[in-house]
């Protein structure tokens, strides 16, 4: 019914209904409790898009009840929302203290020099995008390493990233 | 005073984020104990005599927190837990999140059952996927159990618990920034007052803690107040967290005694300097808290007092160790770039301030700083902090003045190199 009636060229597909309506339960139902969804429903835009297109915050405006500029100021207030397509894969090294003392500015660099990238960037096929990130919050084992926004690596050495590089270009990820 | 397990008690055995492991080590008796024996004024009490304090760096009396809410008052109130653990050097919460969910848990149902609230929030910071995975299947056993939902152990008492995923921004850390995120809407902090008690989320009477103040609830209510105020100081109660990380032998996170003298837990149970090297400084509490030089922590205790008669805060009990090889205009720089990020946006003197703090850093940091430049940066630091709505703008510039001040020499010697002594690139977020 809200896909028939909306103006954005951007649909939530089935599964990502379904999530979304398992994110509704938590909330009141009622104006604000609606506009609690509007971060979960960037989420899942993002998980199905790649990234925060206007189409995205056109949908999860009419979604959540509230306006596309609403939706857009919450994306740009948040570090983990990509405002741009990114590769397939991304890679965010912890560069914070602990981890630049346990040597992860040297693991991202030399990382960037194999991609042929400069951190921030995507390789030209598109495979992954190298980004530094700040304190991922697992110090004890620095230094740190976050693959495409869900799964941690610790105690990261460069053969680890080869590793994982080859699990990209096989496709097992 | 040492080591002492209470959150972390068989937190290293496999299964024991389960909730049939965490019952089968005395998990939700408290809980029983609660519920079935005791009146909300008497939880109360003993969380009054426990002397906990908040676990998520402010340190603020927990049971004063709790007095604050109208247990009778009429409509929804909330409880949150604040699991968006961004301090750089603090990895506590998320040990407890994926190896303990259910003291989390049980901590907020006794909370909540105290203070008469009707549903709790987890927020997770954006990151913490695995642990918010772990949370939600942890919520679900709890359902399952019957601990959680309607009519709790045949009480009337009804409490649903909810997990929230944020996206990315140090500032929700912030308990009313974290509501406004909550909401919908950017990570802004609000002023204060009204306080959450008043004014929270919905703007419903609202209390926020830590994960770790939520876990340390349930052995108050098993053992007494007064059993988990007499493990610590007679001002700073209980056990506490600490994660420990940079150049030590041995990182982690480690529950001590409020009180420990530092010298015994960073030479016998962390095991000192990795590598024989020698100790330059330390982060006492996350890195927003003051450095202390080496020879400043003799004779220093791991307590609220103690370490703040030192000039430094407990914070988050996150111990970043430094060695005598450390370049501190490298340490200088890396802070201010974090905060320079991190800042909201919402106060002028803030925001501004960040963006002048990090370019005469970055100038210094490549070798095209003035001596100068170490005097700015005091005198701007005296007119944020003051003038904005939450604590951030206190945030950097109390490390950053701080490092200046500690290690003026070493930064000055660096200034004198000239551009010979530019220390690389700078990188910047997406």
């Amino acid at each position: 019914m809200v896909n028939s009636m909306s103006n954005s060229s951007f649909f939530f597909s089935d599964s990502s209904m379904a999530e979304f309506h398992r994110w509704e339960k938590k909330f009141p139902e009622n104006a604000e409790g609606k506009r609690s969804l509007v971060i979960p429903a960037l989420w899942i835009g993002q998980r199905q898009n790649g990234f925060i297109s206007k189409e995205v915050v056109q949908y999860v405006a009419e979604l959540t009840g509230t306006e596309p500029l609403h939706v857009w100021g919450v994306a740009t207030f948040y570090t983990m929302f990509l405002k741009e397509k990114s590769g397939k894969n991304i890679i965010h090294f912890c560069t914070n203290i602990t981890c630049t003392l346990m040597g992860s500015e040297e693991l991202m660099l030399s990382t960037c020099k194999k991609l042929g990238v400069s951190p921030g960037e995507t390789t030209s096929d598109g495979l992954v995008t190298v980004l530094e990130a700040e304190c991922l919050g697992a110090c004890g084992e620095s230094p740190t390493v976050q693959v495409n926004h869900t799964q941690y690596m610790v105690k990261v050495t460069e053969n680890d990233i080869e590793n994982l590089i080859q699990t990209f270009k096989t496709g097992n990820r | 005073m040492a080591e002492k397990k209470i959150i972390l008690a068989n937190i290293e055995e496999e299964n024991s984020h389960t909730i049939d492991h965490y019952i089968k080590h005395g998990g939700y008796g408290a809980l029983e104990k609660a519920f079935k024996s005791m009146t909300p004024a008497q939880i109360l009490e003993e969380i009054k005599a426990s002397n906990l304090r908040g676990r998520g760096g402010a340190g603020f009396p927990a049971g004063i927190k709790w007095s604050f809410i109208k247990r009778d008052a009429e409509g929804p109130k909330y409880l949150i837990c604040n699991a968006d653990e961004g301090e750089p050097g603090t990895f506590k919460d998320r040990r407890i999140m994926m190896s303990k969910p259910h003291i989390v848990l049980e901590g907020m149902i006794i909370a909540a059952y105290c203070m008469g609230l009707d549903a709790g929030y987890i927020y997770i910071r954006g990151e913490f996927y695995d642990p918010y995975l772990s949370m939600d299947r942890a919520i679900e056993e709890a359902y399952k159990k019957g601990f959680l939902g309607k009519n709790i152990l045949g009480t009337g008492f009804n409490f649903d618990v909810y997990t929230y995923l944020g996206a990315g921004a140090y500032i929700c850390g912030d308990e009313t920034a974290l509501m406004n995120s909550l909401e919908g809407k950017r990570g802004y902090p609000r002023l204060k007052p009204p306080f959450p008690a008043q004014y929270g989320l919905y703007g419903r009477p609202t209390t926020v803690h830590n994960v770790e103040t939520f876990s340390a609830v349930p052995a108050i209510i098993e053992n007494g107040g007064k059993w988990y105020a007499d493990l610590g100081t007679p001002k700073s109660g209980g056990t506490k967290l600490f994660g420990i990380s940079g150049h030590v032998t041995n990182p982690g996170v480690y529950e001590l005694t409020l009180g420990t003298s530092w010298k015994e837990f960073f030479e016998d149970i962390a095991g000192g300097v990795k590598g024989g090297k020698k100790l330059k400084a330390i982060i006492p509490g996350g890195s927003s808290t003051p450095i202390l030089r080496a020879d400043e922590l003799e004779g220093m205790n791991l307590d609220y007092e103690s370490i703040q008669a030192k000039g430094s805060m407990m914070g988050t009990g996150a111990v970043i160790v430094f060695d005598e090889t450390t370049n501190m205009v490298k340490v200088l720089y890396r802070i201010m770039k974090f905060y320079a990020h991190e800042s909201c946006g919402q106060c002028t003197p803030c925001r501004e301030g960040c963006d002048w703090f990090y370019d005469i850093v970055k100038r210094i940091y490549h070798g095209e700083g003035k001596v100068e430049d170490l005097d700015r940066l005091e005198d701007l630091g005296k007119y944020i902090g003051p003038n904005t709505i939450c604590a951030f703008g206190d945030a950097f510039v109390m490390p950053t003045t701080a490092l200046v001040k500690k290690f003026r020499g070493e930064i000055i010697d660096h200034i004198k190199k000239g551009k010979s002594a530019d220390l690389g690139k700078d990188y910047h977020h997406a």
